[in-house]
């Protein structure tokens, strides 16, 4: 830092270094505690299991069907990142480009899906899906994952579109390209990064959502994060490290698909909504 | 065509219909269920059209549940705020930030679920931490983590922290440095340079962020059934909206309890919001022109 602080300025900027690490610290010990106990043999009143073993690994596999489990996750988070950016670009395309009467009242009904917790709308949400008959099957979880997901997809790509040069559109229709032709041939190159960016968001924060698919999902809909819920509700009957090792097998999916995303995007983007 | 040039007079034209297909979407899928929910909820099972509502305020069992979850849910992200200014104005200034702000986006990203579990096994009476705490000498009896209050609000303060700061960090770093470094030539010290120029600049932000932190924290739900005494301390408002939709199948009570939810939230993010402006308005760039 400069010179010339006092030393109460240093202390402060010490103490608050040590908050930081020993919060990282208590976070990276819980993330080990998981991984250690699902290796272990044995733990029982000592810092560390008296030896280890992957076997947890396949009781899990076959104790929570997690072939099946995966499969559906997938097949969700899939469908869910596919169609929220298909009906998300084109919508932050227009909002981007045009001025029109009510824009603002339209930019609002994409806010409050991110402003409303899930369990708020996830209860009336699925009492709806329950009535149409969706509920408990596959499709009425995608449905009910893409409420927060397309408000998402669009606030995200509003900035990315906007700062590309309308002029650059401009020449394209001069040479006669329709819509079609220039969203594949003009904008989808140039927006490549931003769509990059937005999916593999949406694709971190379905797989990490509980709530919705919890309330709207049937026994052969289950995705990872519920089936993990049901094995730590009911833990106890199950060995613990088993359901250790599920966590861990949860864990590798989201910390694999986050790190690709943060090659591309940056971390205040996860907390992400409308910048401004 | 004399309606369409009309129409794209006023900006609507083919592009502007893309925007169709999302808002249909979110209206079927959100406002629509919104208010089949506040219909539903005024139809309930027996007795008069606010029959759910009487009995969620005249069920102690019920409308406890509020005060149970403002009770955690306002410290844990009071706290959350408090905390997350001094480590935003140091991060700031880092040039390394990245790393650093990946580590913490990682709760975000694992979850409310694994969280709890997680916590189960480090704050447990055999977990790492009681353990640490035996062996520095600091307890001699493991200290009580899990199934009840304190569990249910680390884990608030685990998942909420990132947000907040991540949040917090973009405010701050929204504010043009030059406006300190003014002070500063002025004579200012650190402490009066925060308090007379960043933290009126920041109260807008700070505000936004608690709301949307308190929002979050309001509908804690895996956690406080896994981590806490779900039947006891930690019995919160989502609680009981899902008890009543999945255990008793009421879904105009379910959908009470939901609307009821929704509106807490509304009234603490009005209030937090008017305050807001008590403090200050105007922009929080600065500087330019």
């Amino acid at each position: 830092m400069r010179r010339g602080e006092t030393v109460s300025a240093r202390l402060w900027a010490s103490s608050v270094w040590v908050l930081v690490g020993f919060f990282v610290l208590n976070l990276l010990a819980m993330i080990a505690a998981v991984v250690v106990n699902s290796l272990g043999t044995r733990w029982f009143n000592t810092w560390l299991p008296q030896g280890f073993t992957t076997k947890w690994y396949f009781s899990a596999w076959d104790e929570f069907q997690l072939g099946d489990v995966l499969f559906t996750t997938f097949q969700v988070v899939g469908a869910v990142v596919v169609l929220s950016g298909l009906l998300g670009v084109p919508a932050a395309y227009a909002l981007a480009r045009r001025e029109f009467p009510g824009k603002r009242l339209v930019v609002l009904l994409f806010l409050l899906p991110l402003l409303v917790p899930p369990i708020t709308f996830g209860i009336p949400l699925a009492t709806v899906l329950y009535r149409a008959g969706l509920a408990g099957s596959i499709s009425g979880v995608i449905l009910a994952n893409l409420v927060p997901t397309v408000p998402f997809v669009i606030l995200v790509m509003i900035p990315f579109i906007e700062q590309i040069d309308p002029r650059v559109e401009a020449a394209a229709r001069v040479f006669g390209a329709g819509t079609l032709r220039l969203f594949i041939h003009v904008l989808a190159p140039l927006l490549a990064p931003g769509i990059l960016a937005a999916l593999l968001l949406v694709l971190v924060r379905t797989i990490a959502m509980f709530e919705l698919t919890f309330f709207t999902d049937g026994p052969t809909s289950q995705t990872l994060v519920v089936a993990l819920y049901y094995a730590v509700y009911a833990a106890g009957v199950r060995a613990g490290q088993s359901i250790d090792a599920m966590a861990v097998i949860y864990m590798v999916t989201t910390l694999v698909w986050l790190l690709i995303a943060l090659r591309f995007v940056n971390p205040t983007q996860i907390v992400g909504r409308a910048r401004r | 065509m004399p309606l369409r040039l009309a129409l794209s007079r006023r900006g609507i034209d083919g592009v502007t219909l893309l925007v169709l297909p999302a808002a249909l979407f979110v209206v079927a899928l959100f406002v629509y269920p919104f208010l089949y929910g506040l219909v539903l909820s005024l139809q309930p099972k027996a007795g008069g059209w606010l029959a759910n509502y009487a009995k969620f305020f005249s069920d102690p069992f019920l409308y406890g549940t509020i005060g149970k979850t403002l009770w955690l849910a306002v410290p844990a992200t009071l706290l959350n705020i408090l905390l997350s200014i001094p480590v935003a104005m140091r991060v700031r200034r880092m040039h390394r930030q990245r790393l650093l702000t990946a580590i913490l986006v990682l709760p975000i990203t694992l979850g409310t679920v694994l969280i709890a579990e997680g916590l189960l096994l480090y704050l447990g009476p055999q977990g790492w931490l009681n353990r640490a705490l035996m062996g520095f000498g600091l307890v001699s009896h493991p200290i009580r983590l899990v199934h009840n209050y304190w569990g249910v609000f680390i884990s608030l303060f685990i998942s909420g922290f990132p947000f907040t700061f991540l949040l917090t960090l973009s405010y701050v770093s929204g504010i043009d440095p030059s406006l300190e470094r003014a002070a500063s030539t002025l004579g200012a010290d650190t402490r009066s340079r925060f308090r007379h120029i960043v933290l009126p600049l920041l109260a807008q932000g700070l505000a936004i962020n608690f709301c949307l932190s308190f929002v979050q924290t309001f509908s804690v739900f895996p956690s406080a059934v896994l981590l806490g005494a779900p039947a006891g301390v930690t019995r919160v408002i989502s609680i009981a909206a899902y008890t009543a939709a999945f255990e008793q199948y009421d879904y105009s009570m379910a959908s009470a309890i939901a609307m009821i939810m929704g509106f807490s939230q509304l009234i603490i993010v009005a209030a937090v919001l008017g305050a807001r402006v008590l403090v200050y308005r105007g922009p929080a760039g600065g500087g330019k022109g």
